[in-house]
């Protein structure tokens, strides 16, 4: 991915990715008062036409979001131009999710969108209209110091987005700003009341932003015929236990649902997509000492070193927990370890490393092709 | 921000003139009546609107009767198709209804509800590359039961006029009524309605320096409508509400000021819009094309499309340059679909997303046009240095 270099660049030009919430209005906002010169810019994004009377109502790129931005924009005195991407997203995102899925893995595409979409598309169409940055309503901190940009998670470490930031490179943070990241949530809904935007009581979009009516798992079945096929529940030998819903309705880690009579609890432990099988087995082998990432990018440029202690999050909610970043196997690939076992170990998450509250990057979680026994621990965690 | 601005959107609104503004002050703090009151206000009210009502009529050579002051050119246009159809049908005397693939979205919507919640019959006629219809594919569409054809007299978005002189001399032949939306044409053309063989016919001030807010519907004298807007009986039953005296004042008067500067003004717009053109596609001759005919156009409008660009990045950074343009129609900003007008001329996909309308007014300089000429290089250059990147 390269970045657009303009000849004309305005030191003090600011491209606000802005979506209608609350979050990136007062970013906007932020950015006026301090003297930028701001303008706002919508992405629309692909999505299904809404479904049913219970659609979510603060979905992306709907109309009403697009007056919401307009109208805040038109507050700021600032220009606002809505973007099309559409085919684009459908093409990488959207279709990433169902393939994704159809591989027994399970994507952030958030993520990806922010790789593919905000920061590559989205920043170049800022650096092409001669802004200097593009800004976002994200909950995190960029910090520059002699030895480079650093990343660290939001004043707000509740609403930590740092997570979904972790591929950002040293040339793209160069050039973002995240001015909600000094704040924590309820402080950016007061500085919304103050700023008097419209949207300052709006409630948090939560679901997929392409979703029709925030069931994935329906979206699934419409739009893929492979995925949501019945087949095998497994269990550590290749014993058939019962019959599963398809794979995507399942949760590393999951133990009611399951439908099976065993005398020990059984619990999910990961997906065959090759078999569409249910791999599941006692509490004892859910957890993990180590994990496979690719599609790993740092920070600094470099993995922290394989004997410093991190903090590893797992998934987007996840608790971090102790780990290391204990070999670089190549191929944009490494190897984490644990020192405790770790449960919920997903396909397809994103992997990202804190030492405190500092992002160092991360990747996405491999395909774990062995169930990694962890009753006897790893050489790493000796 | 840029410092310099210019306003190259003249097809999607105008100015107020200030000579029109001057006529319609009066009427809103001096003679605000209602022109349907009985009482000396009312009266006054009632003059100044009958009196616009007969200027607006003689200068298309019509009856003061004749002319249906509306509340926009969509409604007008919405008027003539849906009175016309649904009093044809009343009578028992039609329901077949012909119009052309790249009308404005006021004639193809409401031709569209007519067929799909009204039962009528539609045929949607195509056009050809430079987005004119073809006499002999219209003669072949009307049945015997066809009542209405409806077909702009140049189009909104790529500036093509129409055959209406042969379309409604078809449409006499064949006994069927004939309107046409002169809603941009109004504009630079004068009307005869009385020598030309058109019964209905849009028009919206706002397009030549007249209020918005307004429209106009021409209805030749003994066609039945049956109004789509009930209510006190106004224009003649025609369109229910109290009449905006005010603004059917400003309409008289922008359109009197088009009939007496029409020949200067086109020729104005001529000449910027030739400048825009050789200009345009001198610098981008592979990459640039003009759309609609290059020489039966109105003579405001100058239309092009790219290949592999947006029209909305186009008018995005054409903002920020300060230029004010249009990327068809004007459209909702952020909903940028292929334009249909592109794709029924034949243009495929490379370009039917990188429309851009350029539509010059009075107050537009040939230093604008050189300026708006330098600016389109740069971004052109830019957009397509970042395009082919996806």
């Amino acid at each position: 991915m390269t970045l657009f270099h303009s000849d004309s660049l305005q030191e003090n030009r600011v491209v606000v990715a802005m979506s209608g919430g609350v979050d990136s209005s007062v970013a906007a906002a932020l950015l006026v008062e301090q003297g930028y010169d701001v303008v706002g810019m919508m992405m629309r994004l692909w999505s299904e036409p809404s479904i049913g009377a219970h659609a979510p109502t603060n979905r992306c790129c709907t109309p009403d979001q697009m007056a919401d931005a307009r109208r805040v924009a038109d507050q700021l005195k600032i220009p606002f131009y809505v973007v099309d991407v559409q085919e684009h997203f459908r093409r990488t995102i959207v279709q990433f999710f169902i393939d994704e899925h159809e591989h027994g893995r399970t994507p952030n595409p958030c993520l990806e969108c922010n790789r593919q979409i905000r920061f590559t598309y989205l920043l170049n169409q800022a650096l092409a209209l001669d802004a200097n940055y593009l800004a976002t309503g994200h909950y995190a901190r960029v910090e520059q110091t002699p030895s480079g940009y650093r990343l660290f998670q939001g004043k707000d470490t509740a609403k930590d987005q740092a997570y979904v930031l972790h591929m950002l490179s040293q040339e793209h943070l160069a050039h973002v700003k995240f001015p909600v990241g000094d704040y924590t949530k309820p402080e950016v809904r007061q500085l919304a009341a103050k700023f008097n935007l419209p949207v300052a009581s709006k409630s948090e979009s939560q679901d997929l932003c392409f979703l029709g009516d925030g069931d994935y798992r329906r979206f699934l079945r419409e739009y893929s015929q492979r995925v949501e096929q019945p087949g095998p529940i497994l269990d550590g030998n290749g014993r058939v236990l019962g019959q599963h819903e398809g794979l995507s309705s399942y949760t590393i880690g999951q133990r009611k649902g399951l439908g099976l009579a065993t005398p020990e609890p059984v619990f999910v432990l990961r997906k065959d997509s090759r078999q569409n099988a249910l791999i599941v087995g006692p509490r004892e082998a859910l957890g993990q000492q180590q994990l496979t990432a690719r599609l790993v990018s740092w920070i600094a440029g470099a993995p922290p070193p394989p004997d410093q202690p991190v903090q590893v999050k797992i998934r987007y909610k996840a608790v971090p927990v102790s780990g290391y970043v204990a070999e670089v196997l190549g191929n944009g690939r490494v190897r984490i370890t644990f020192p405790e076992p770790v449960i919920g170990v997903t396909a397809g998450q994103g992997v990202v490393v804190f030492s405190g509250d500092e992002c160092l990057g991360g990747g996405i979680i491999d395909d774990q092709p062995e169930p990694i026994p962890t009753n006897h621990p790893t050489k790493e965690s000796l | 921000m840029s410092e310099r601005v210019i306003y190259l959107d003249h097809g999607a609104s105008t100015p107020v003139d200030p000579r029109v503004l001057a006529a319609m002050l009066p009427y809103w703090t001096e003679t605000y009546g209602n022109p349907s009151s009985s009482h000396r206000y009312g009266r006054s009210a009632f003059m100044a609107l009958e009196e616009a009502r007969a200027a607006v009529g003689s200068l298309i050579h019509a009856q003061p009767e004749e002319i249906v002051f509306t509340g926009c050119g969509s409604e007008s246009d919405n008027l003539a198709l849906r009175g016309v159809m649904w009093a044809a049908r009343a009578n028992g005397t039609g329901n077949h209804l012909i119009v052309s693939a790249i009308e404005h979205s006021a004639v193809l919507q409401t031709a569209v509800q007519l067929r799909d919640h009204f039962q009528f019959d539609l045929t949607i006629l195509p056009v050809d590359e430079n987005g004119q219809i073809r006499p002999d594919e219209l003669a072949a569409a009307i049945r015997p039961d066809t009542a209405l054809i409806s077909i702009m007299a140049a189009n909104n978005e790529i500036g093509s006029f129409q055959p209406i002189q042969t379309i409604g001399e078809l449409a006499r032949a064949h006994g069927v009524l004939f309107h046409t939306d002169a809603i941009q044409a109004s504009a630079v053309r004068r009307w005869d309605v009385a020598s030309q063989p058109i019964d209905l016919l849009s028009m919206a001030p706002h397009k030549f320096y007249g209020p918005k807010g307004v429209g106009v519907l021409y209805v030749r004298q003994g066609i039945d409508l049956i109004s789509p807007l009930t209510g006190g009986g106004q224009e003649d039953g025609r369109r229910a509400g109290t009449s905006n005296v005010a603004f059917a004042v400003g309409t008289a008067v922008a359109l009197q000021l088009v009939d007496q500067e029409l020949e200067s003004r086109a020729a104005h717009y001529q000449a910027l819009t030739q400048r825009l053109t050789t200009g345009l596609l001198a610098a981008f001759p592979e990459d640039c094309r003009q759309t609609g005919h290059p020489t039966d156009r109105l003579p405001h409008n100058a239309s092009f499309a790219f290949r592999h660009l947006s029209g909305n990045d186009l008018l995005m950074h054409l903002d920020m340059a300060g230029i004010a343009a249009s990327s068809g129609s004007a459209c909702k900003t952020g909903n940028p679909k292929p334009a249909a007008t592109l794709q029924a001329i034949g243009l495929d996909d490379a370009w039917t997303k990188g429309g851009l309308r350029l539509t010059v007014g009075m107050q537009t300089t040939l230093e604008d046009i050189d300026y708006t000429l330098d600016k389109l290089q740069a971004i052109v250059g830019r957009l397509q240095r970042i395009t082919a990147v996806y």
